[in-house]
């Protein structure tokens, strides 16, 4: 199943066929994702209309450690079985995650402050989601840090496997230590604690940014097999 | 067993000795990587008279008073009570029942003197006419979930 999609040819192909769907179904998801988040949605009890940033606060959260469990799930792949696709596909993920993870960040700033009064604490919660920012940069400079392509995507593979652990700590910390953040609201084990008018507009804006993040991927990762492809030939020409 | 075999343990046994080595270090620290300290905490464990720390907790009901610019209230986990006094502009989200956490240090007479506060907000979003429906049904649980 892995070699089958490991073939760079067969994955252009079908990252081709697939691109003007998943870029189609992220427009149309945006517009009607933004349109509830930002009119058809209420205001909360006690938030009021600061509440919205939560639309885009969360799904980039979402796809930030989604994306850094990819690209370690990748690494994994790249270190094992030695597919050179999936080198291209973490470096190609790596950017993404890290712009996620500022949208976070910048997001969860501009919410702390009218509703905690402050625009950063060093909690558990805040504290991890900055350690992923720089793993996801580290990742990017350790990929480009070689003359040699090949031992770039080693190092930056290993960073990824053993940054890893951050990603339940981030999931996690806010229930293992008390902090300013709050707890999950929606994988909680008597349901989620967001009304249904609330709930809607955060799903279709997850689905949206989701989407988001394949399309690019697929741009990226076929961007990247291009320029090699041209290397190669430059390379041939040359001798 | 084949190279890629034995490059899949290794990885897999690199992850676990990371993983294992990150809990070790996650529960040595452990009070450290606590933003609060409840007043439940307080009565387990002792701190230095000048040590800056944070409470938290609910702002007990019926406590809170206001003399020109200080405010005093009191902090409560459902279990024990803290007095705390703050002279400053309290966060918008600040009232009775609701979450806060605040940075100060406690005084010899017992009372917590904060040099900042700050609202903590609870998992629970709603419209406000939901909000107003469970009070007047009597269903609302004031501060229960700003733990």
């Amino acid at each position: 199943m892995l070699h089958r999609f490991a073939n760079p040819n067969r994955f252009s192909r079908l990252a081709a066929t697939m691109l003007p769907w998943v870029a189609t179904g992220t427009v149309i998801l945006f517009v009607v994702g933004l349109y509830f988040a930002l009119f058809a949605s209420p205001a909360d009890y006690q938030q009021g209309e600061s509440v919205r940033i939560m639309y885009v606060h969360v799904p980039a959260a979402w796809v930030a450690l989604a994306c850094y469990t990819f690209i370690a799930l990748m690494s994994g792949v790249s270190l094992i079985w030695k597919h050179p696709l999936a080198d291209i596909a973490a470096r190609s993920a790596a950017p993404l995650g890290a712009g996620f993870t500022v949208i976070v960040l910048a997001t969860g700033s501009l919410w702390g402050k009218p509703t905690w009064g402050t625009w950063w604490v060093w909690d558990a919660r805040l504290t991890s989601v900055l350690v992923l920012l720089f793993l996801y940069l580290g990742h990017i400079s350790l990929t480009h840090a070689f003359d040699n392509p090949a031992r770039g995507a080693k190092a930056a593979a290993i960073l990824a496997l053993v940054g890893f652990v951050n990603i339940p700590i981030i999931k996690f910390s806010v229930d293992w230590w008390n902090t300013l953040h709050q707890p999950a609201s929606l994988t909680r084990l008597d349901g989620p604690a967001i009304d249904p008018s609330m709930l809607t507009p955060l799903l279709l804006m997850g689905v949206a940014f989701s989407l988001y993040f394949v399309t690019m991927l697929l741009v990226r990762m076929r961007a990247d097999l291009a320029a090699s492809k041209a290397r190669a030939l430059r390379l041939r020409a040359a001798e | 067993m084949k190279r890629k075999h034995q490059r899949l343990l290794l990885v897999l046994a690199s992850l676990g000795l990371v993983g294992a080595g990150a809990v070790l270090v996650l529960t040595a620290v452990e009070d450290s990587l606590v933003f609060f300290y409840t007043p439940a905490d307080l009565a387990e464990r002792e701190i230095a008279g000048d040590q800056l720390f944070r409470l938290g907790g609910l702002v007990e009901a019926g406590s809170v008073r206001q003399s020109g610019s200080t405010t005093t209230f009191r902090v409560t986990d459902l279990t024990r009570t803290v007095p705390v006094s703050f002279t400053g502009v309290l966060p918008d989200l600040f009232r009775e029942g609701q979450g806060v956490v605040a940075e100060g240090s406690l005084q010899p007479d017992g009372t917590f003197v904060a040099s900042q506060v700050l609202a903590k907000h609870d998992e629970t979003y709603m419209p406000k006419e939901v909000a107003d429906a469970l009070k007047k049904s009597g269903r609302w649980q004031d501060g229960a979930a700003a733990q």
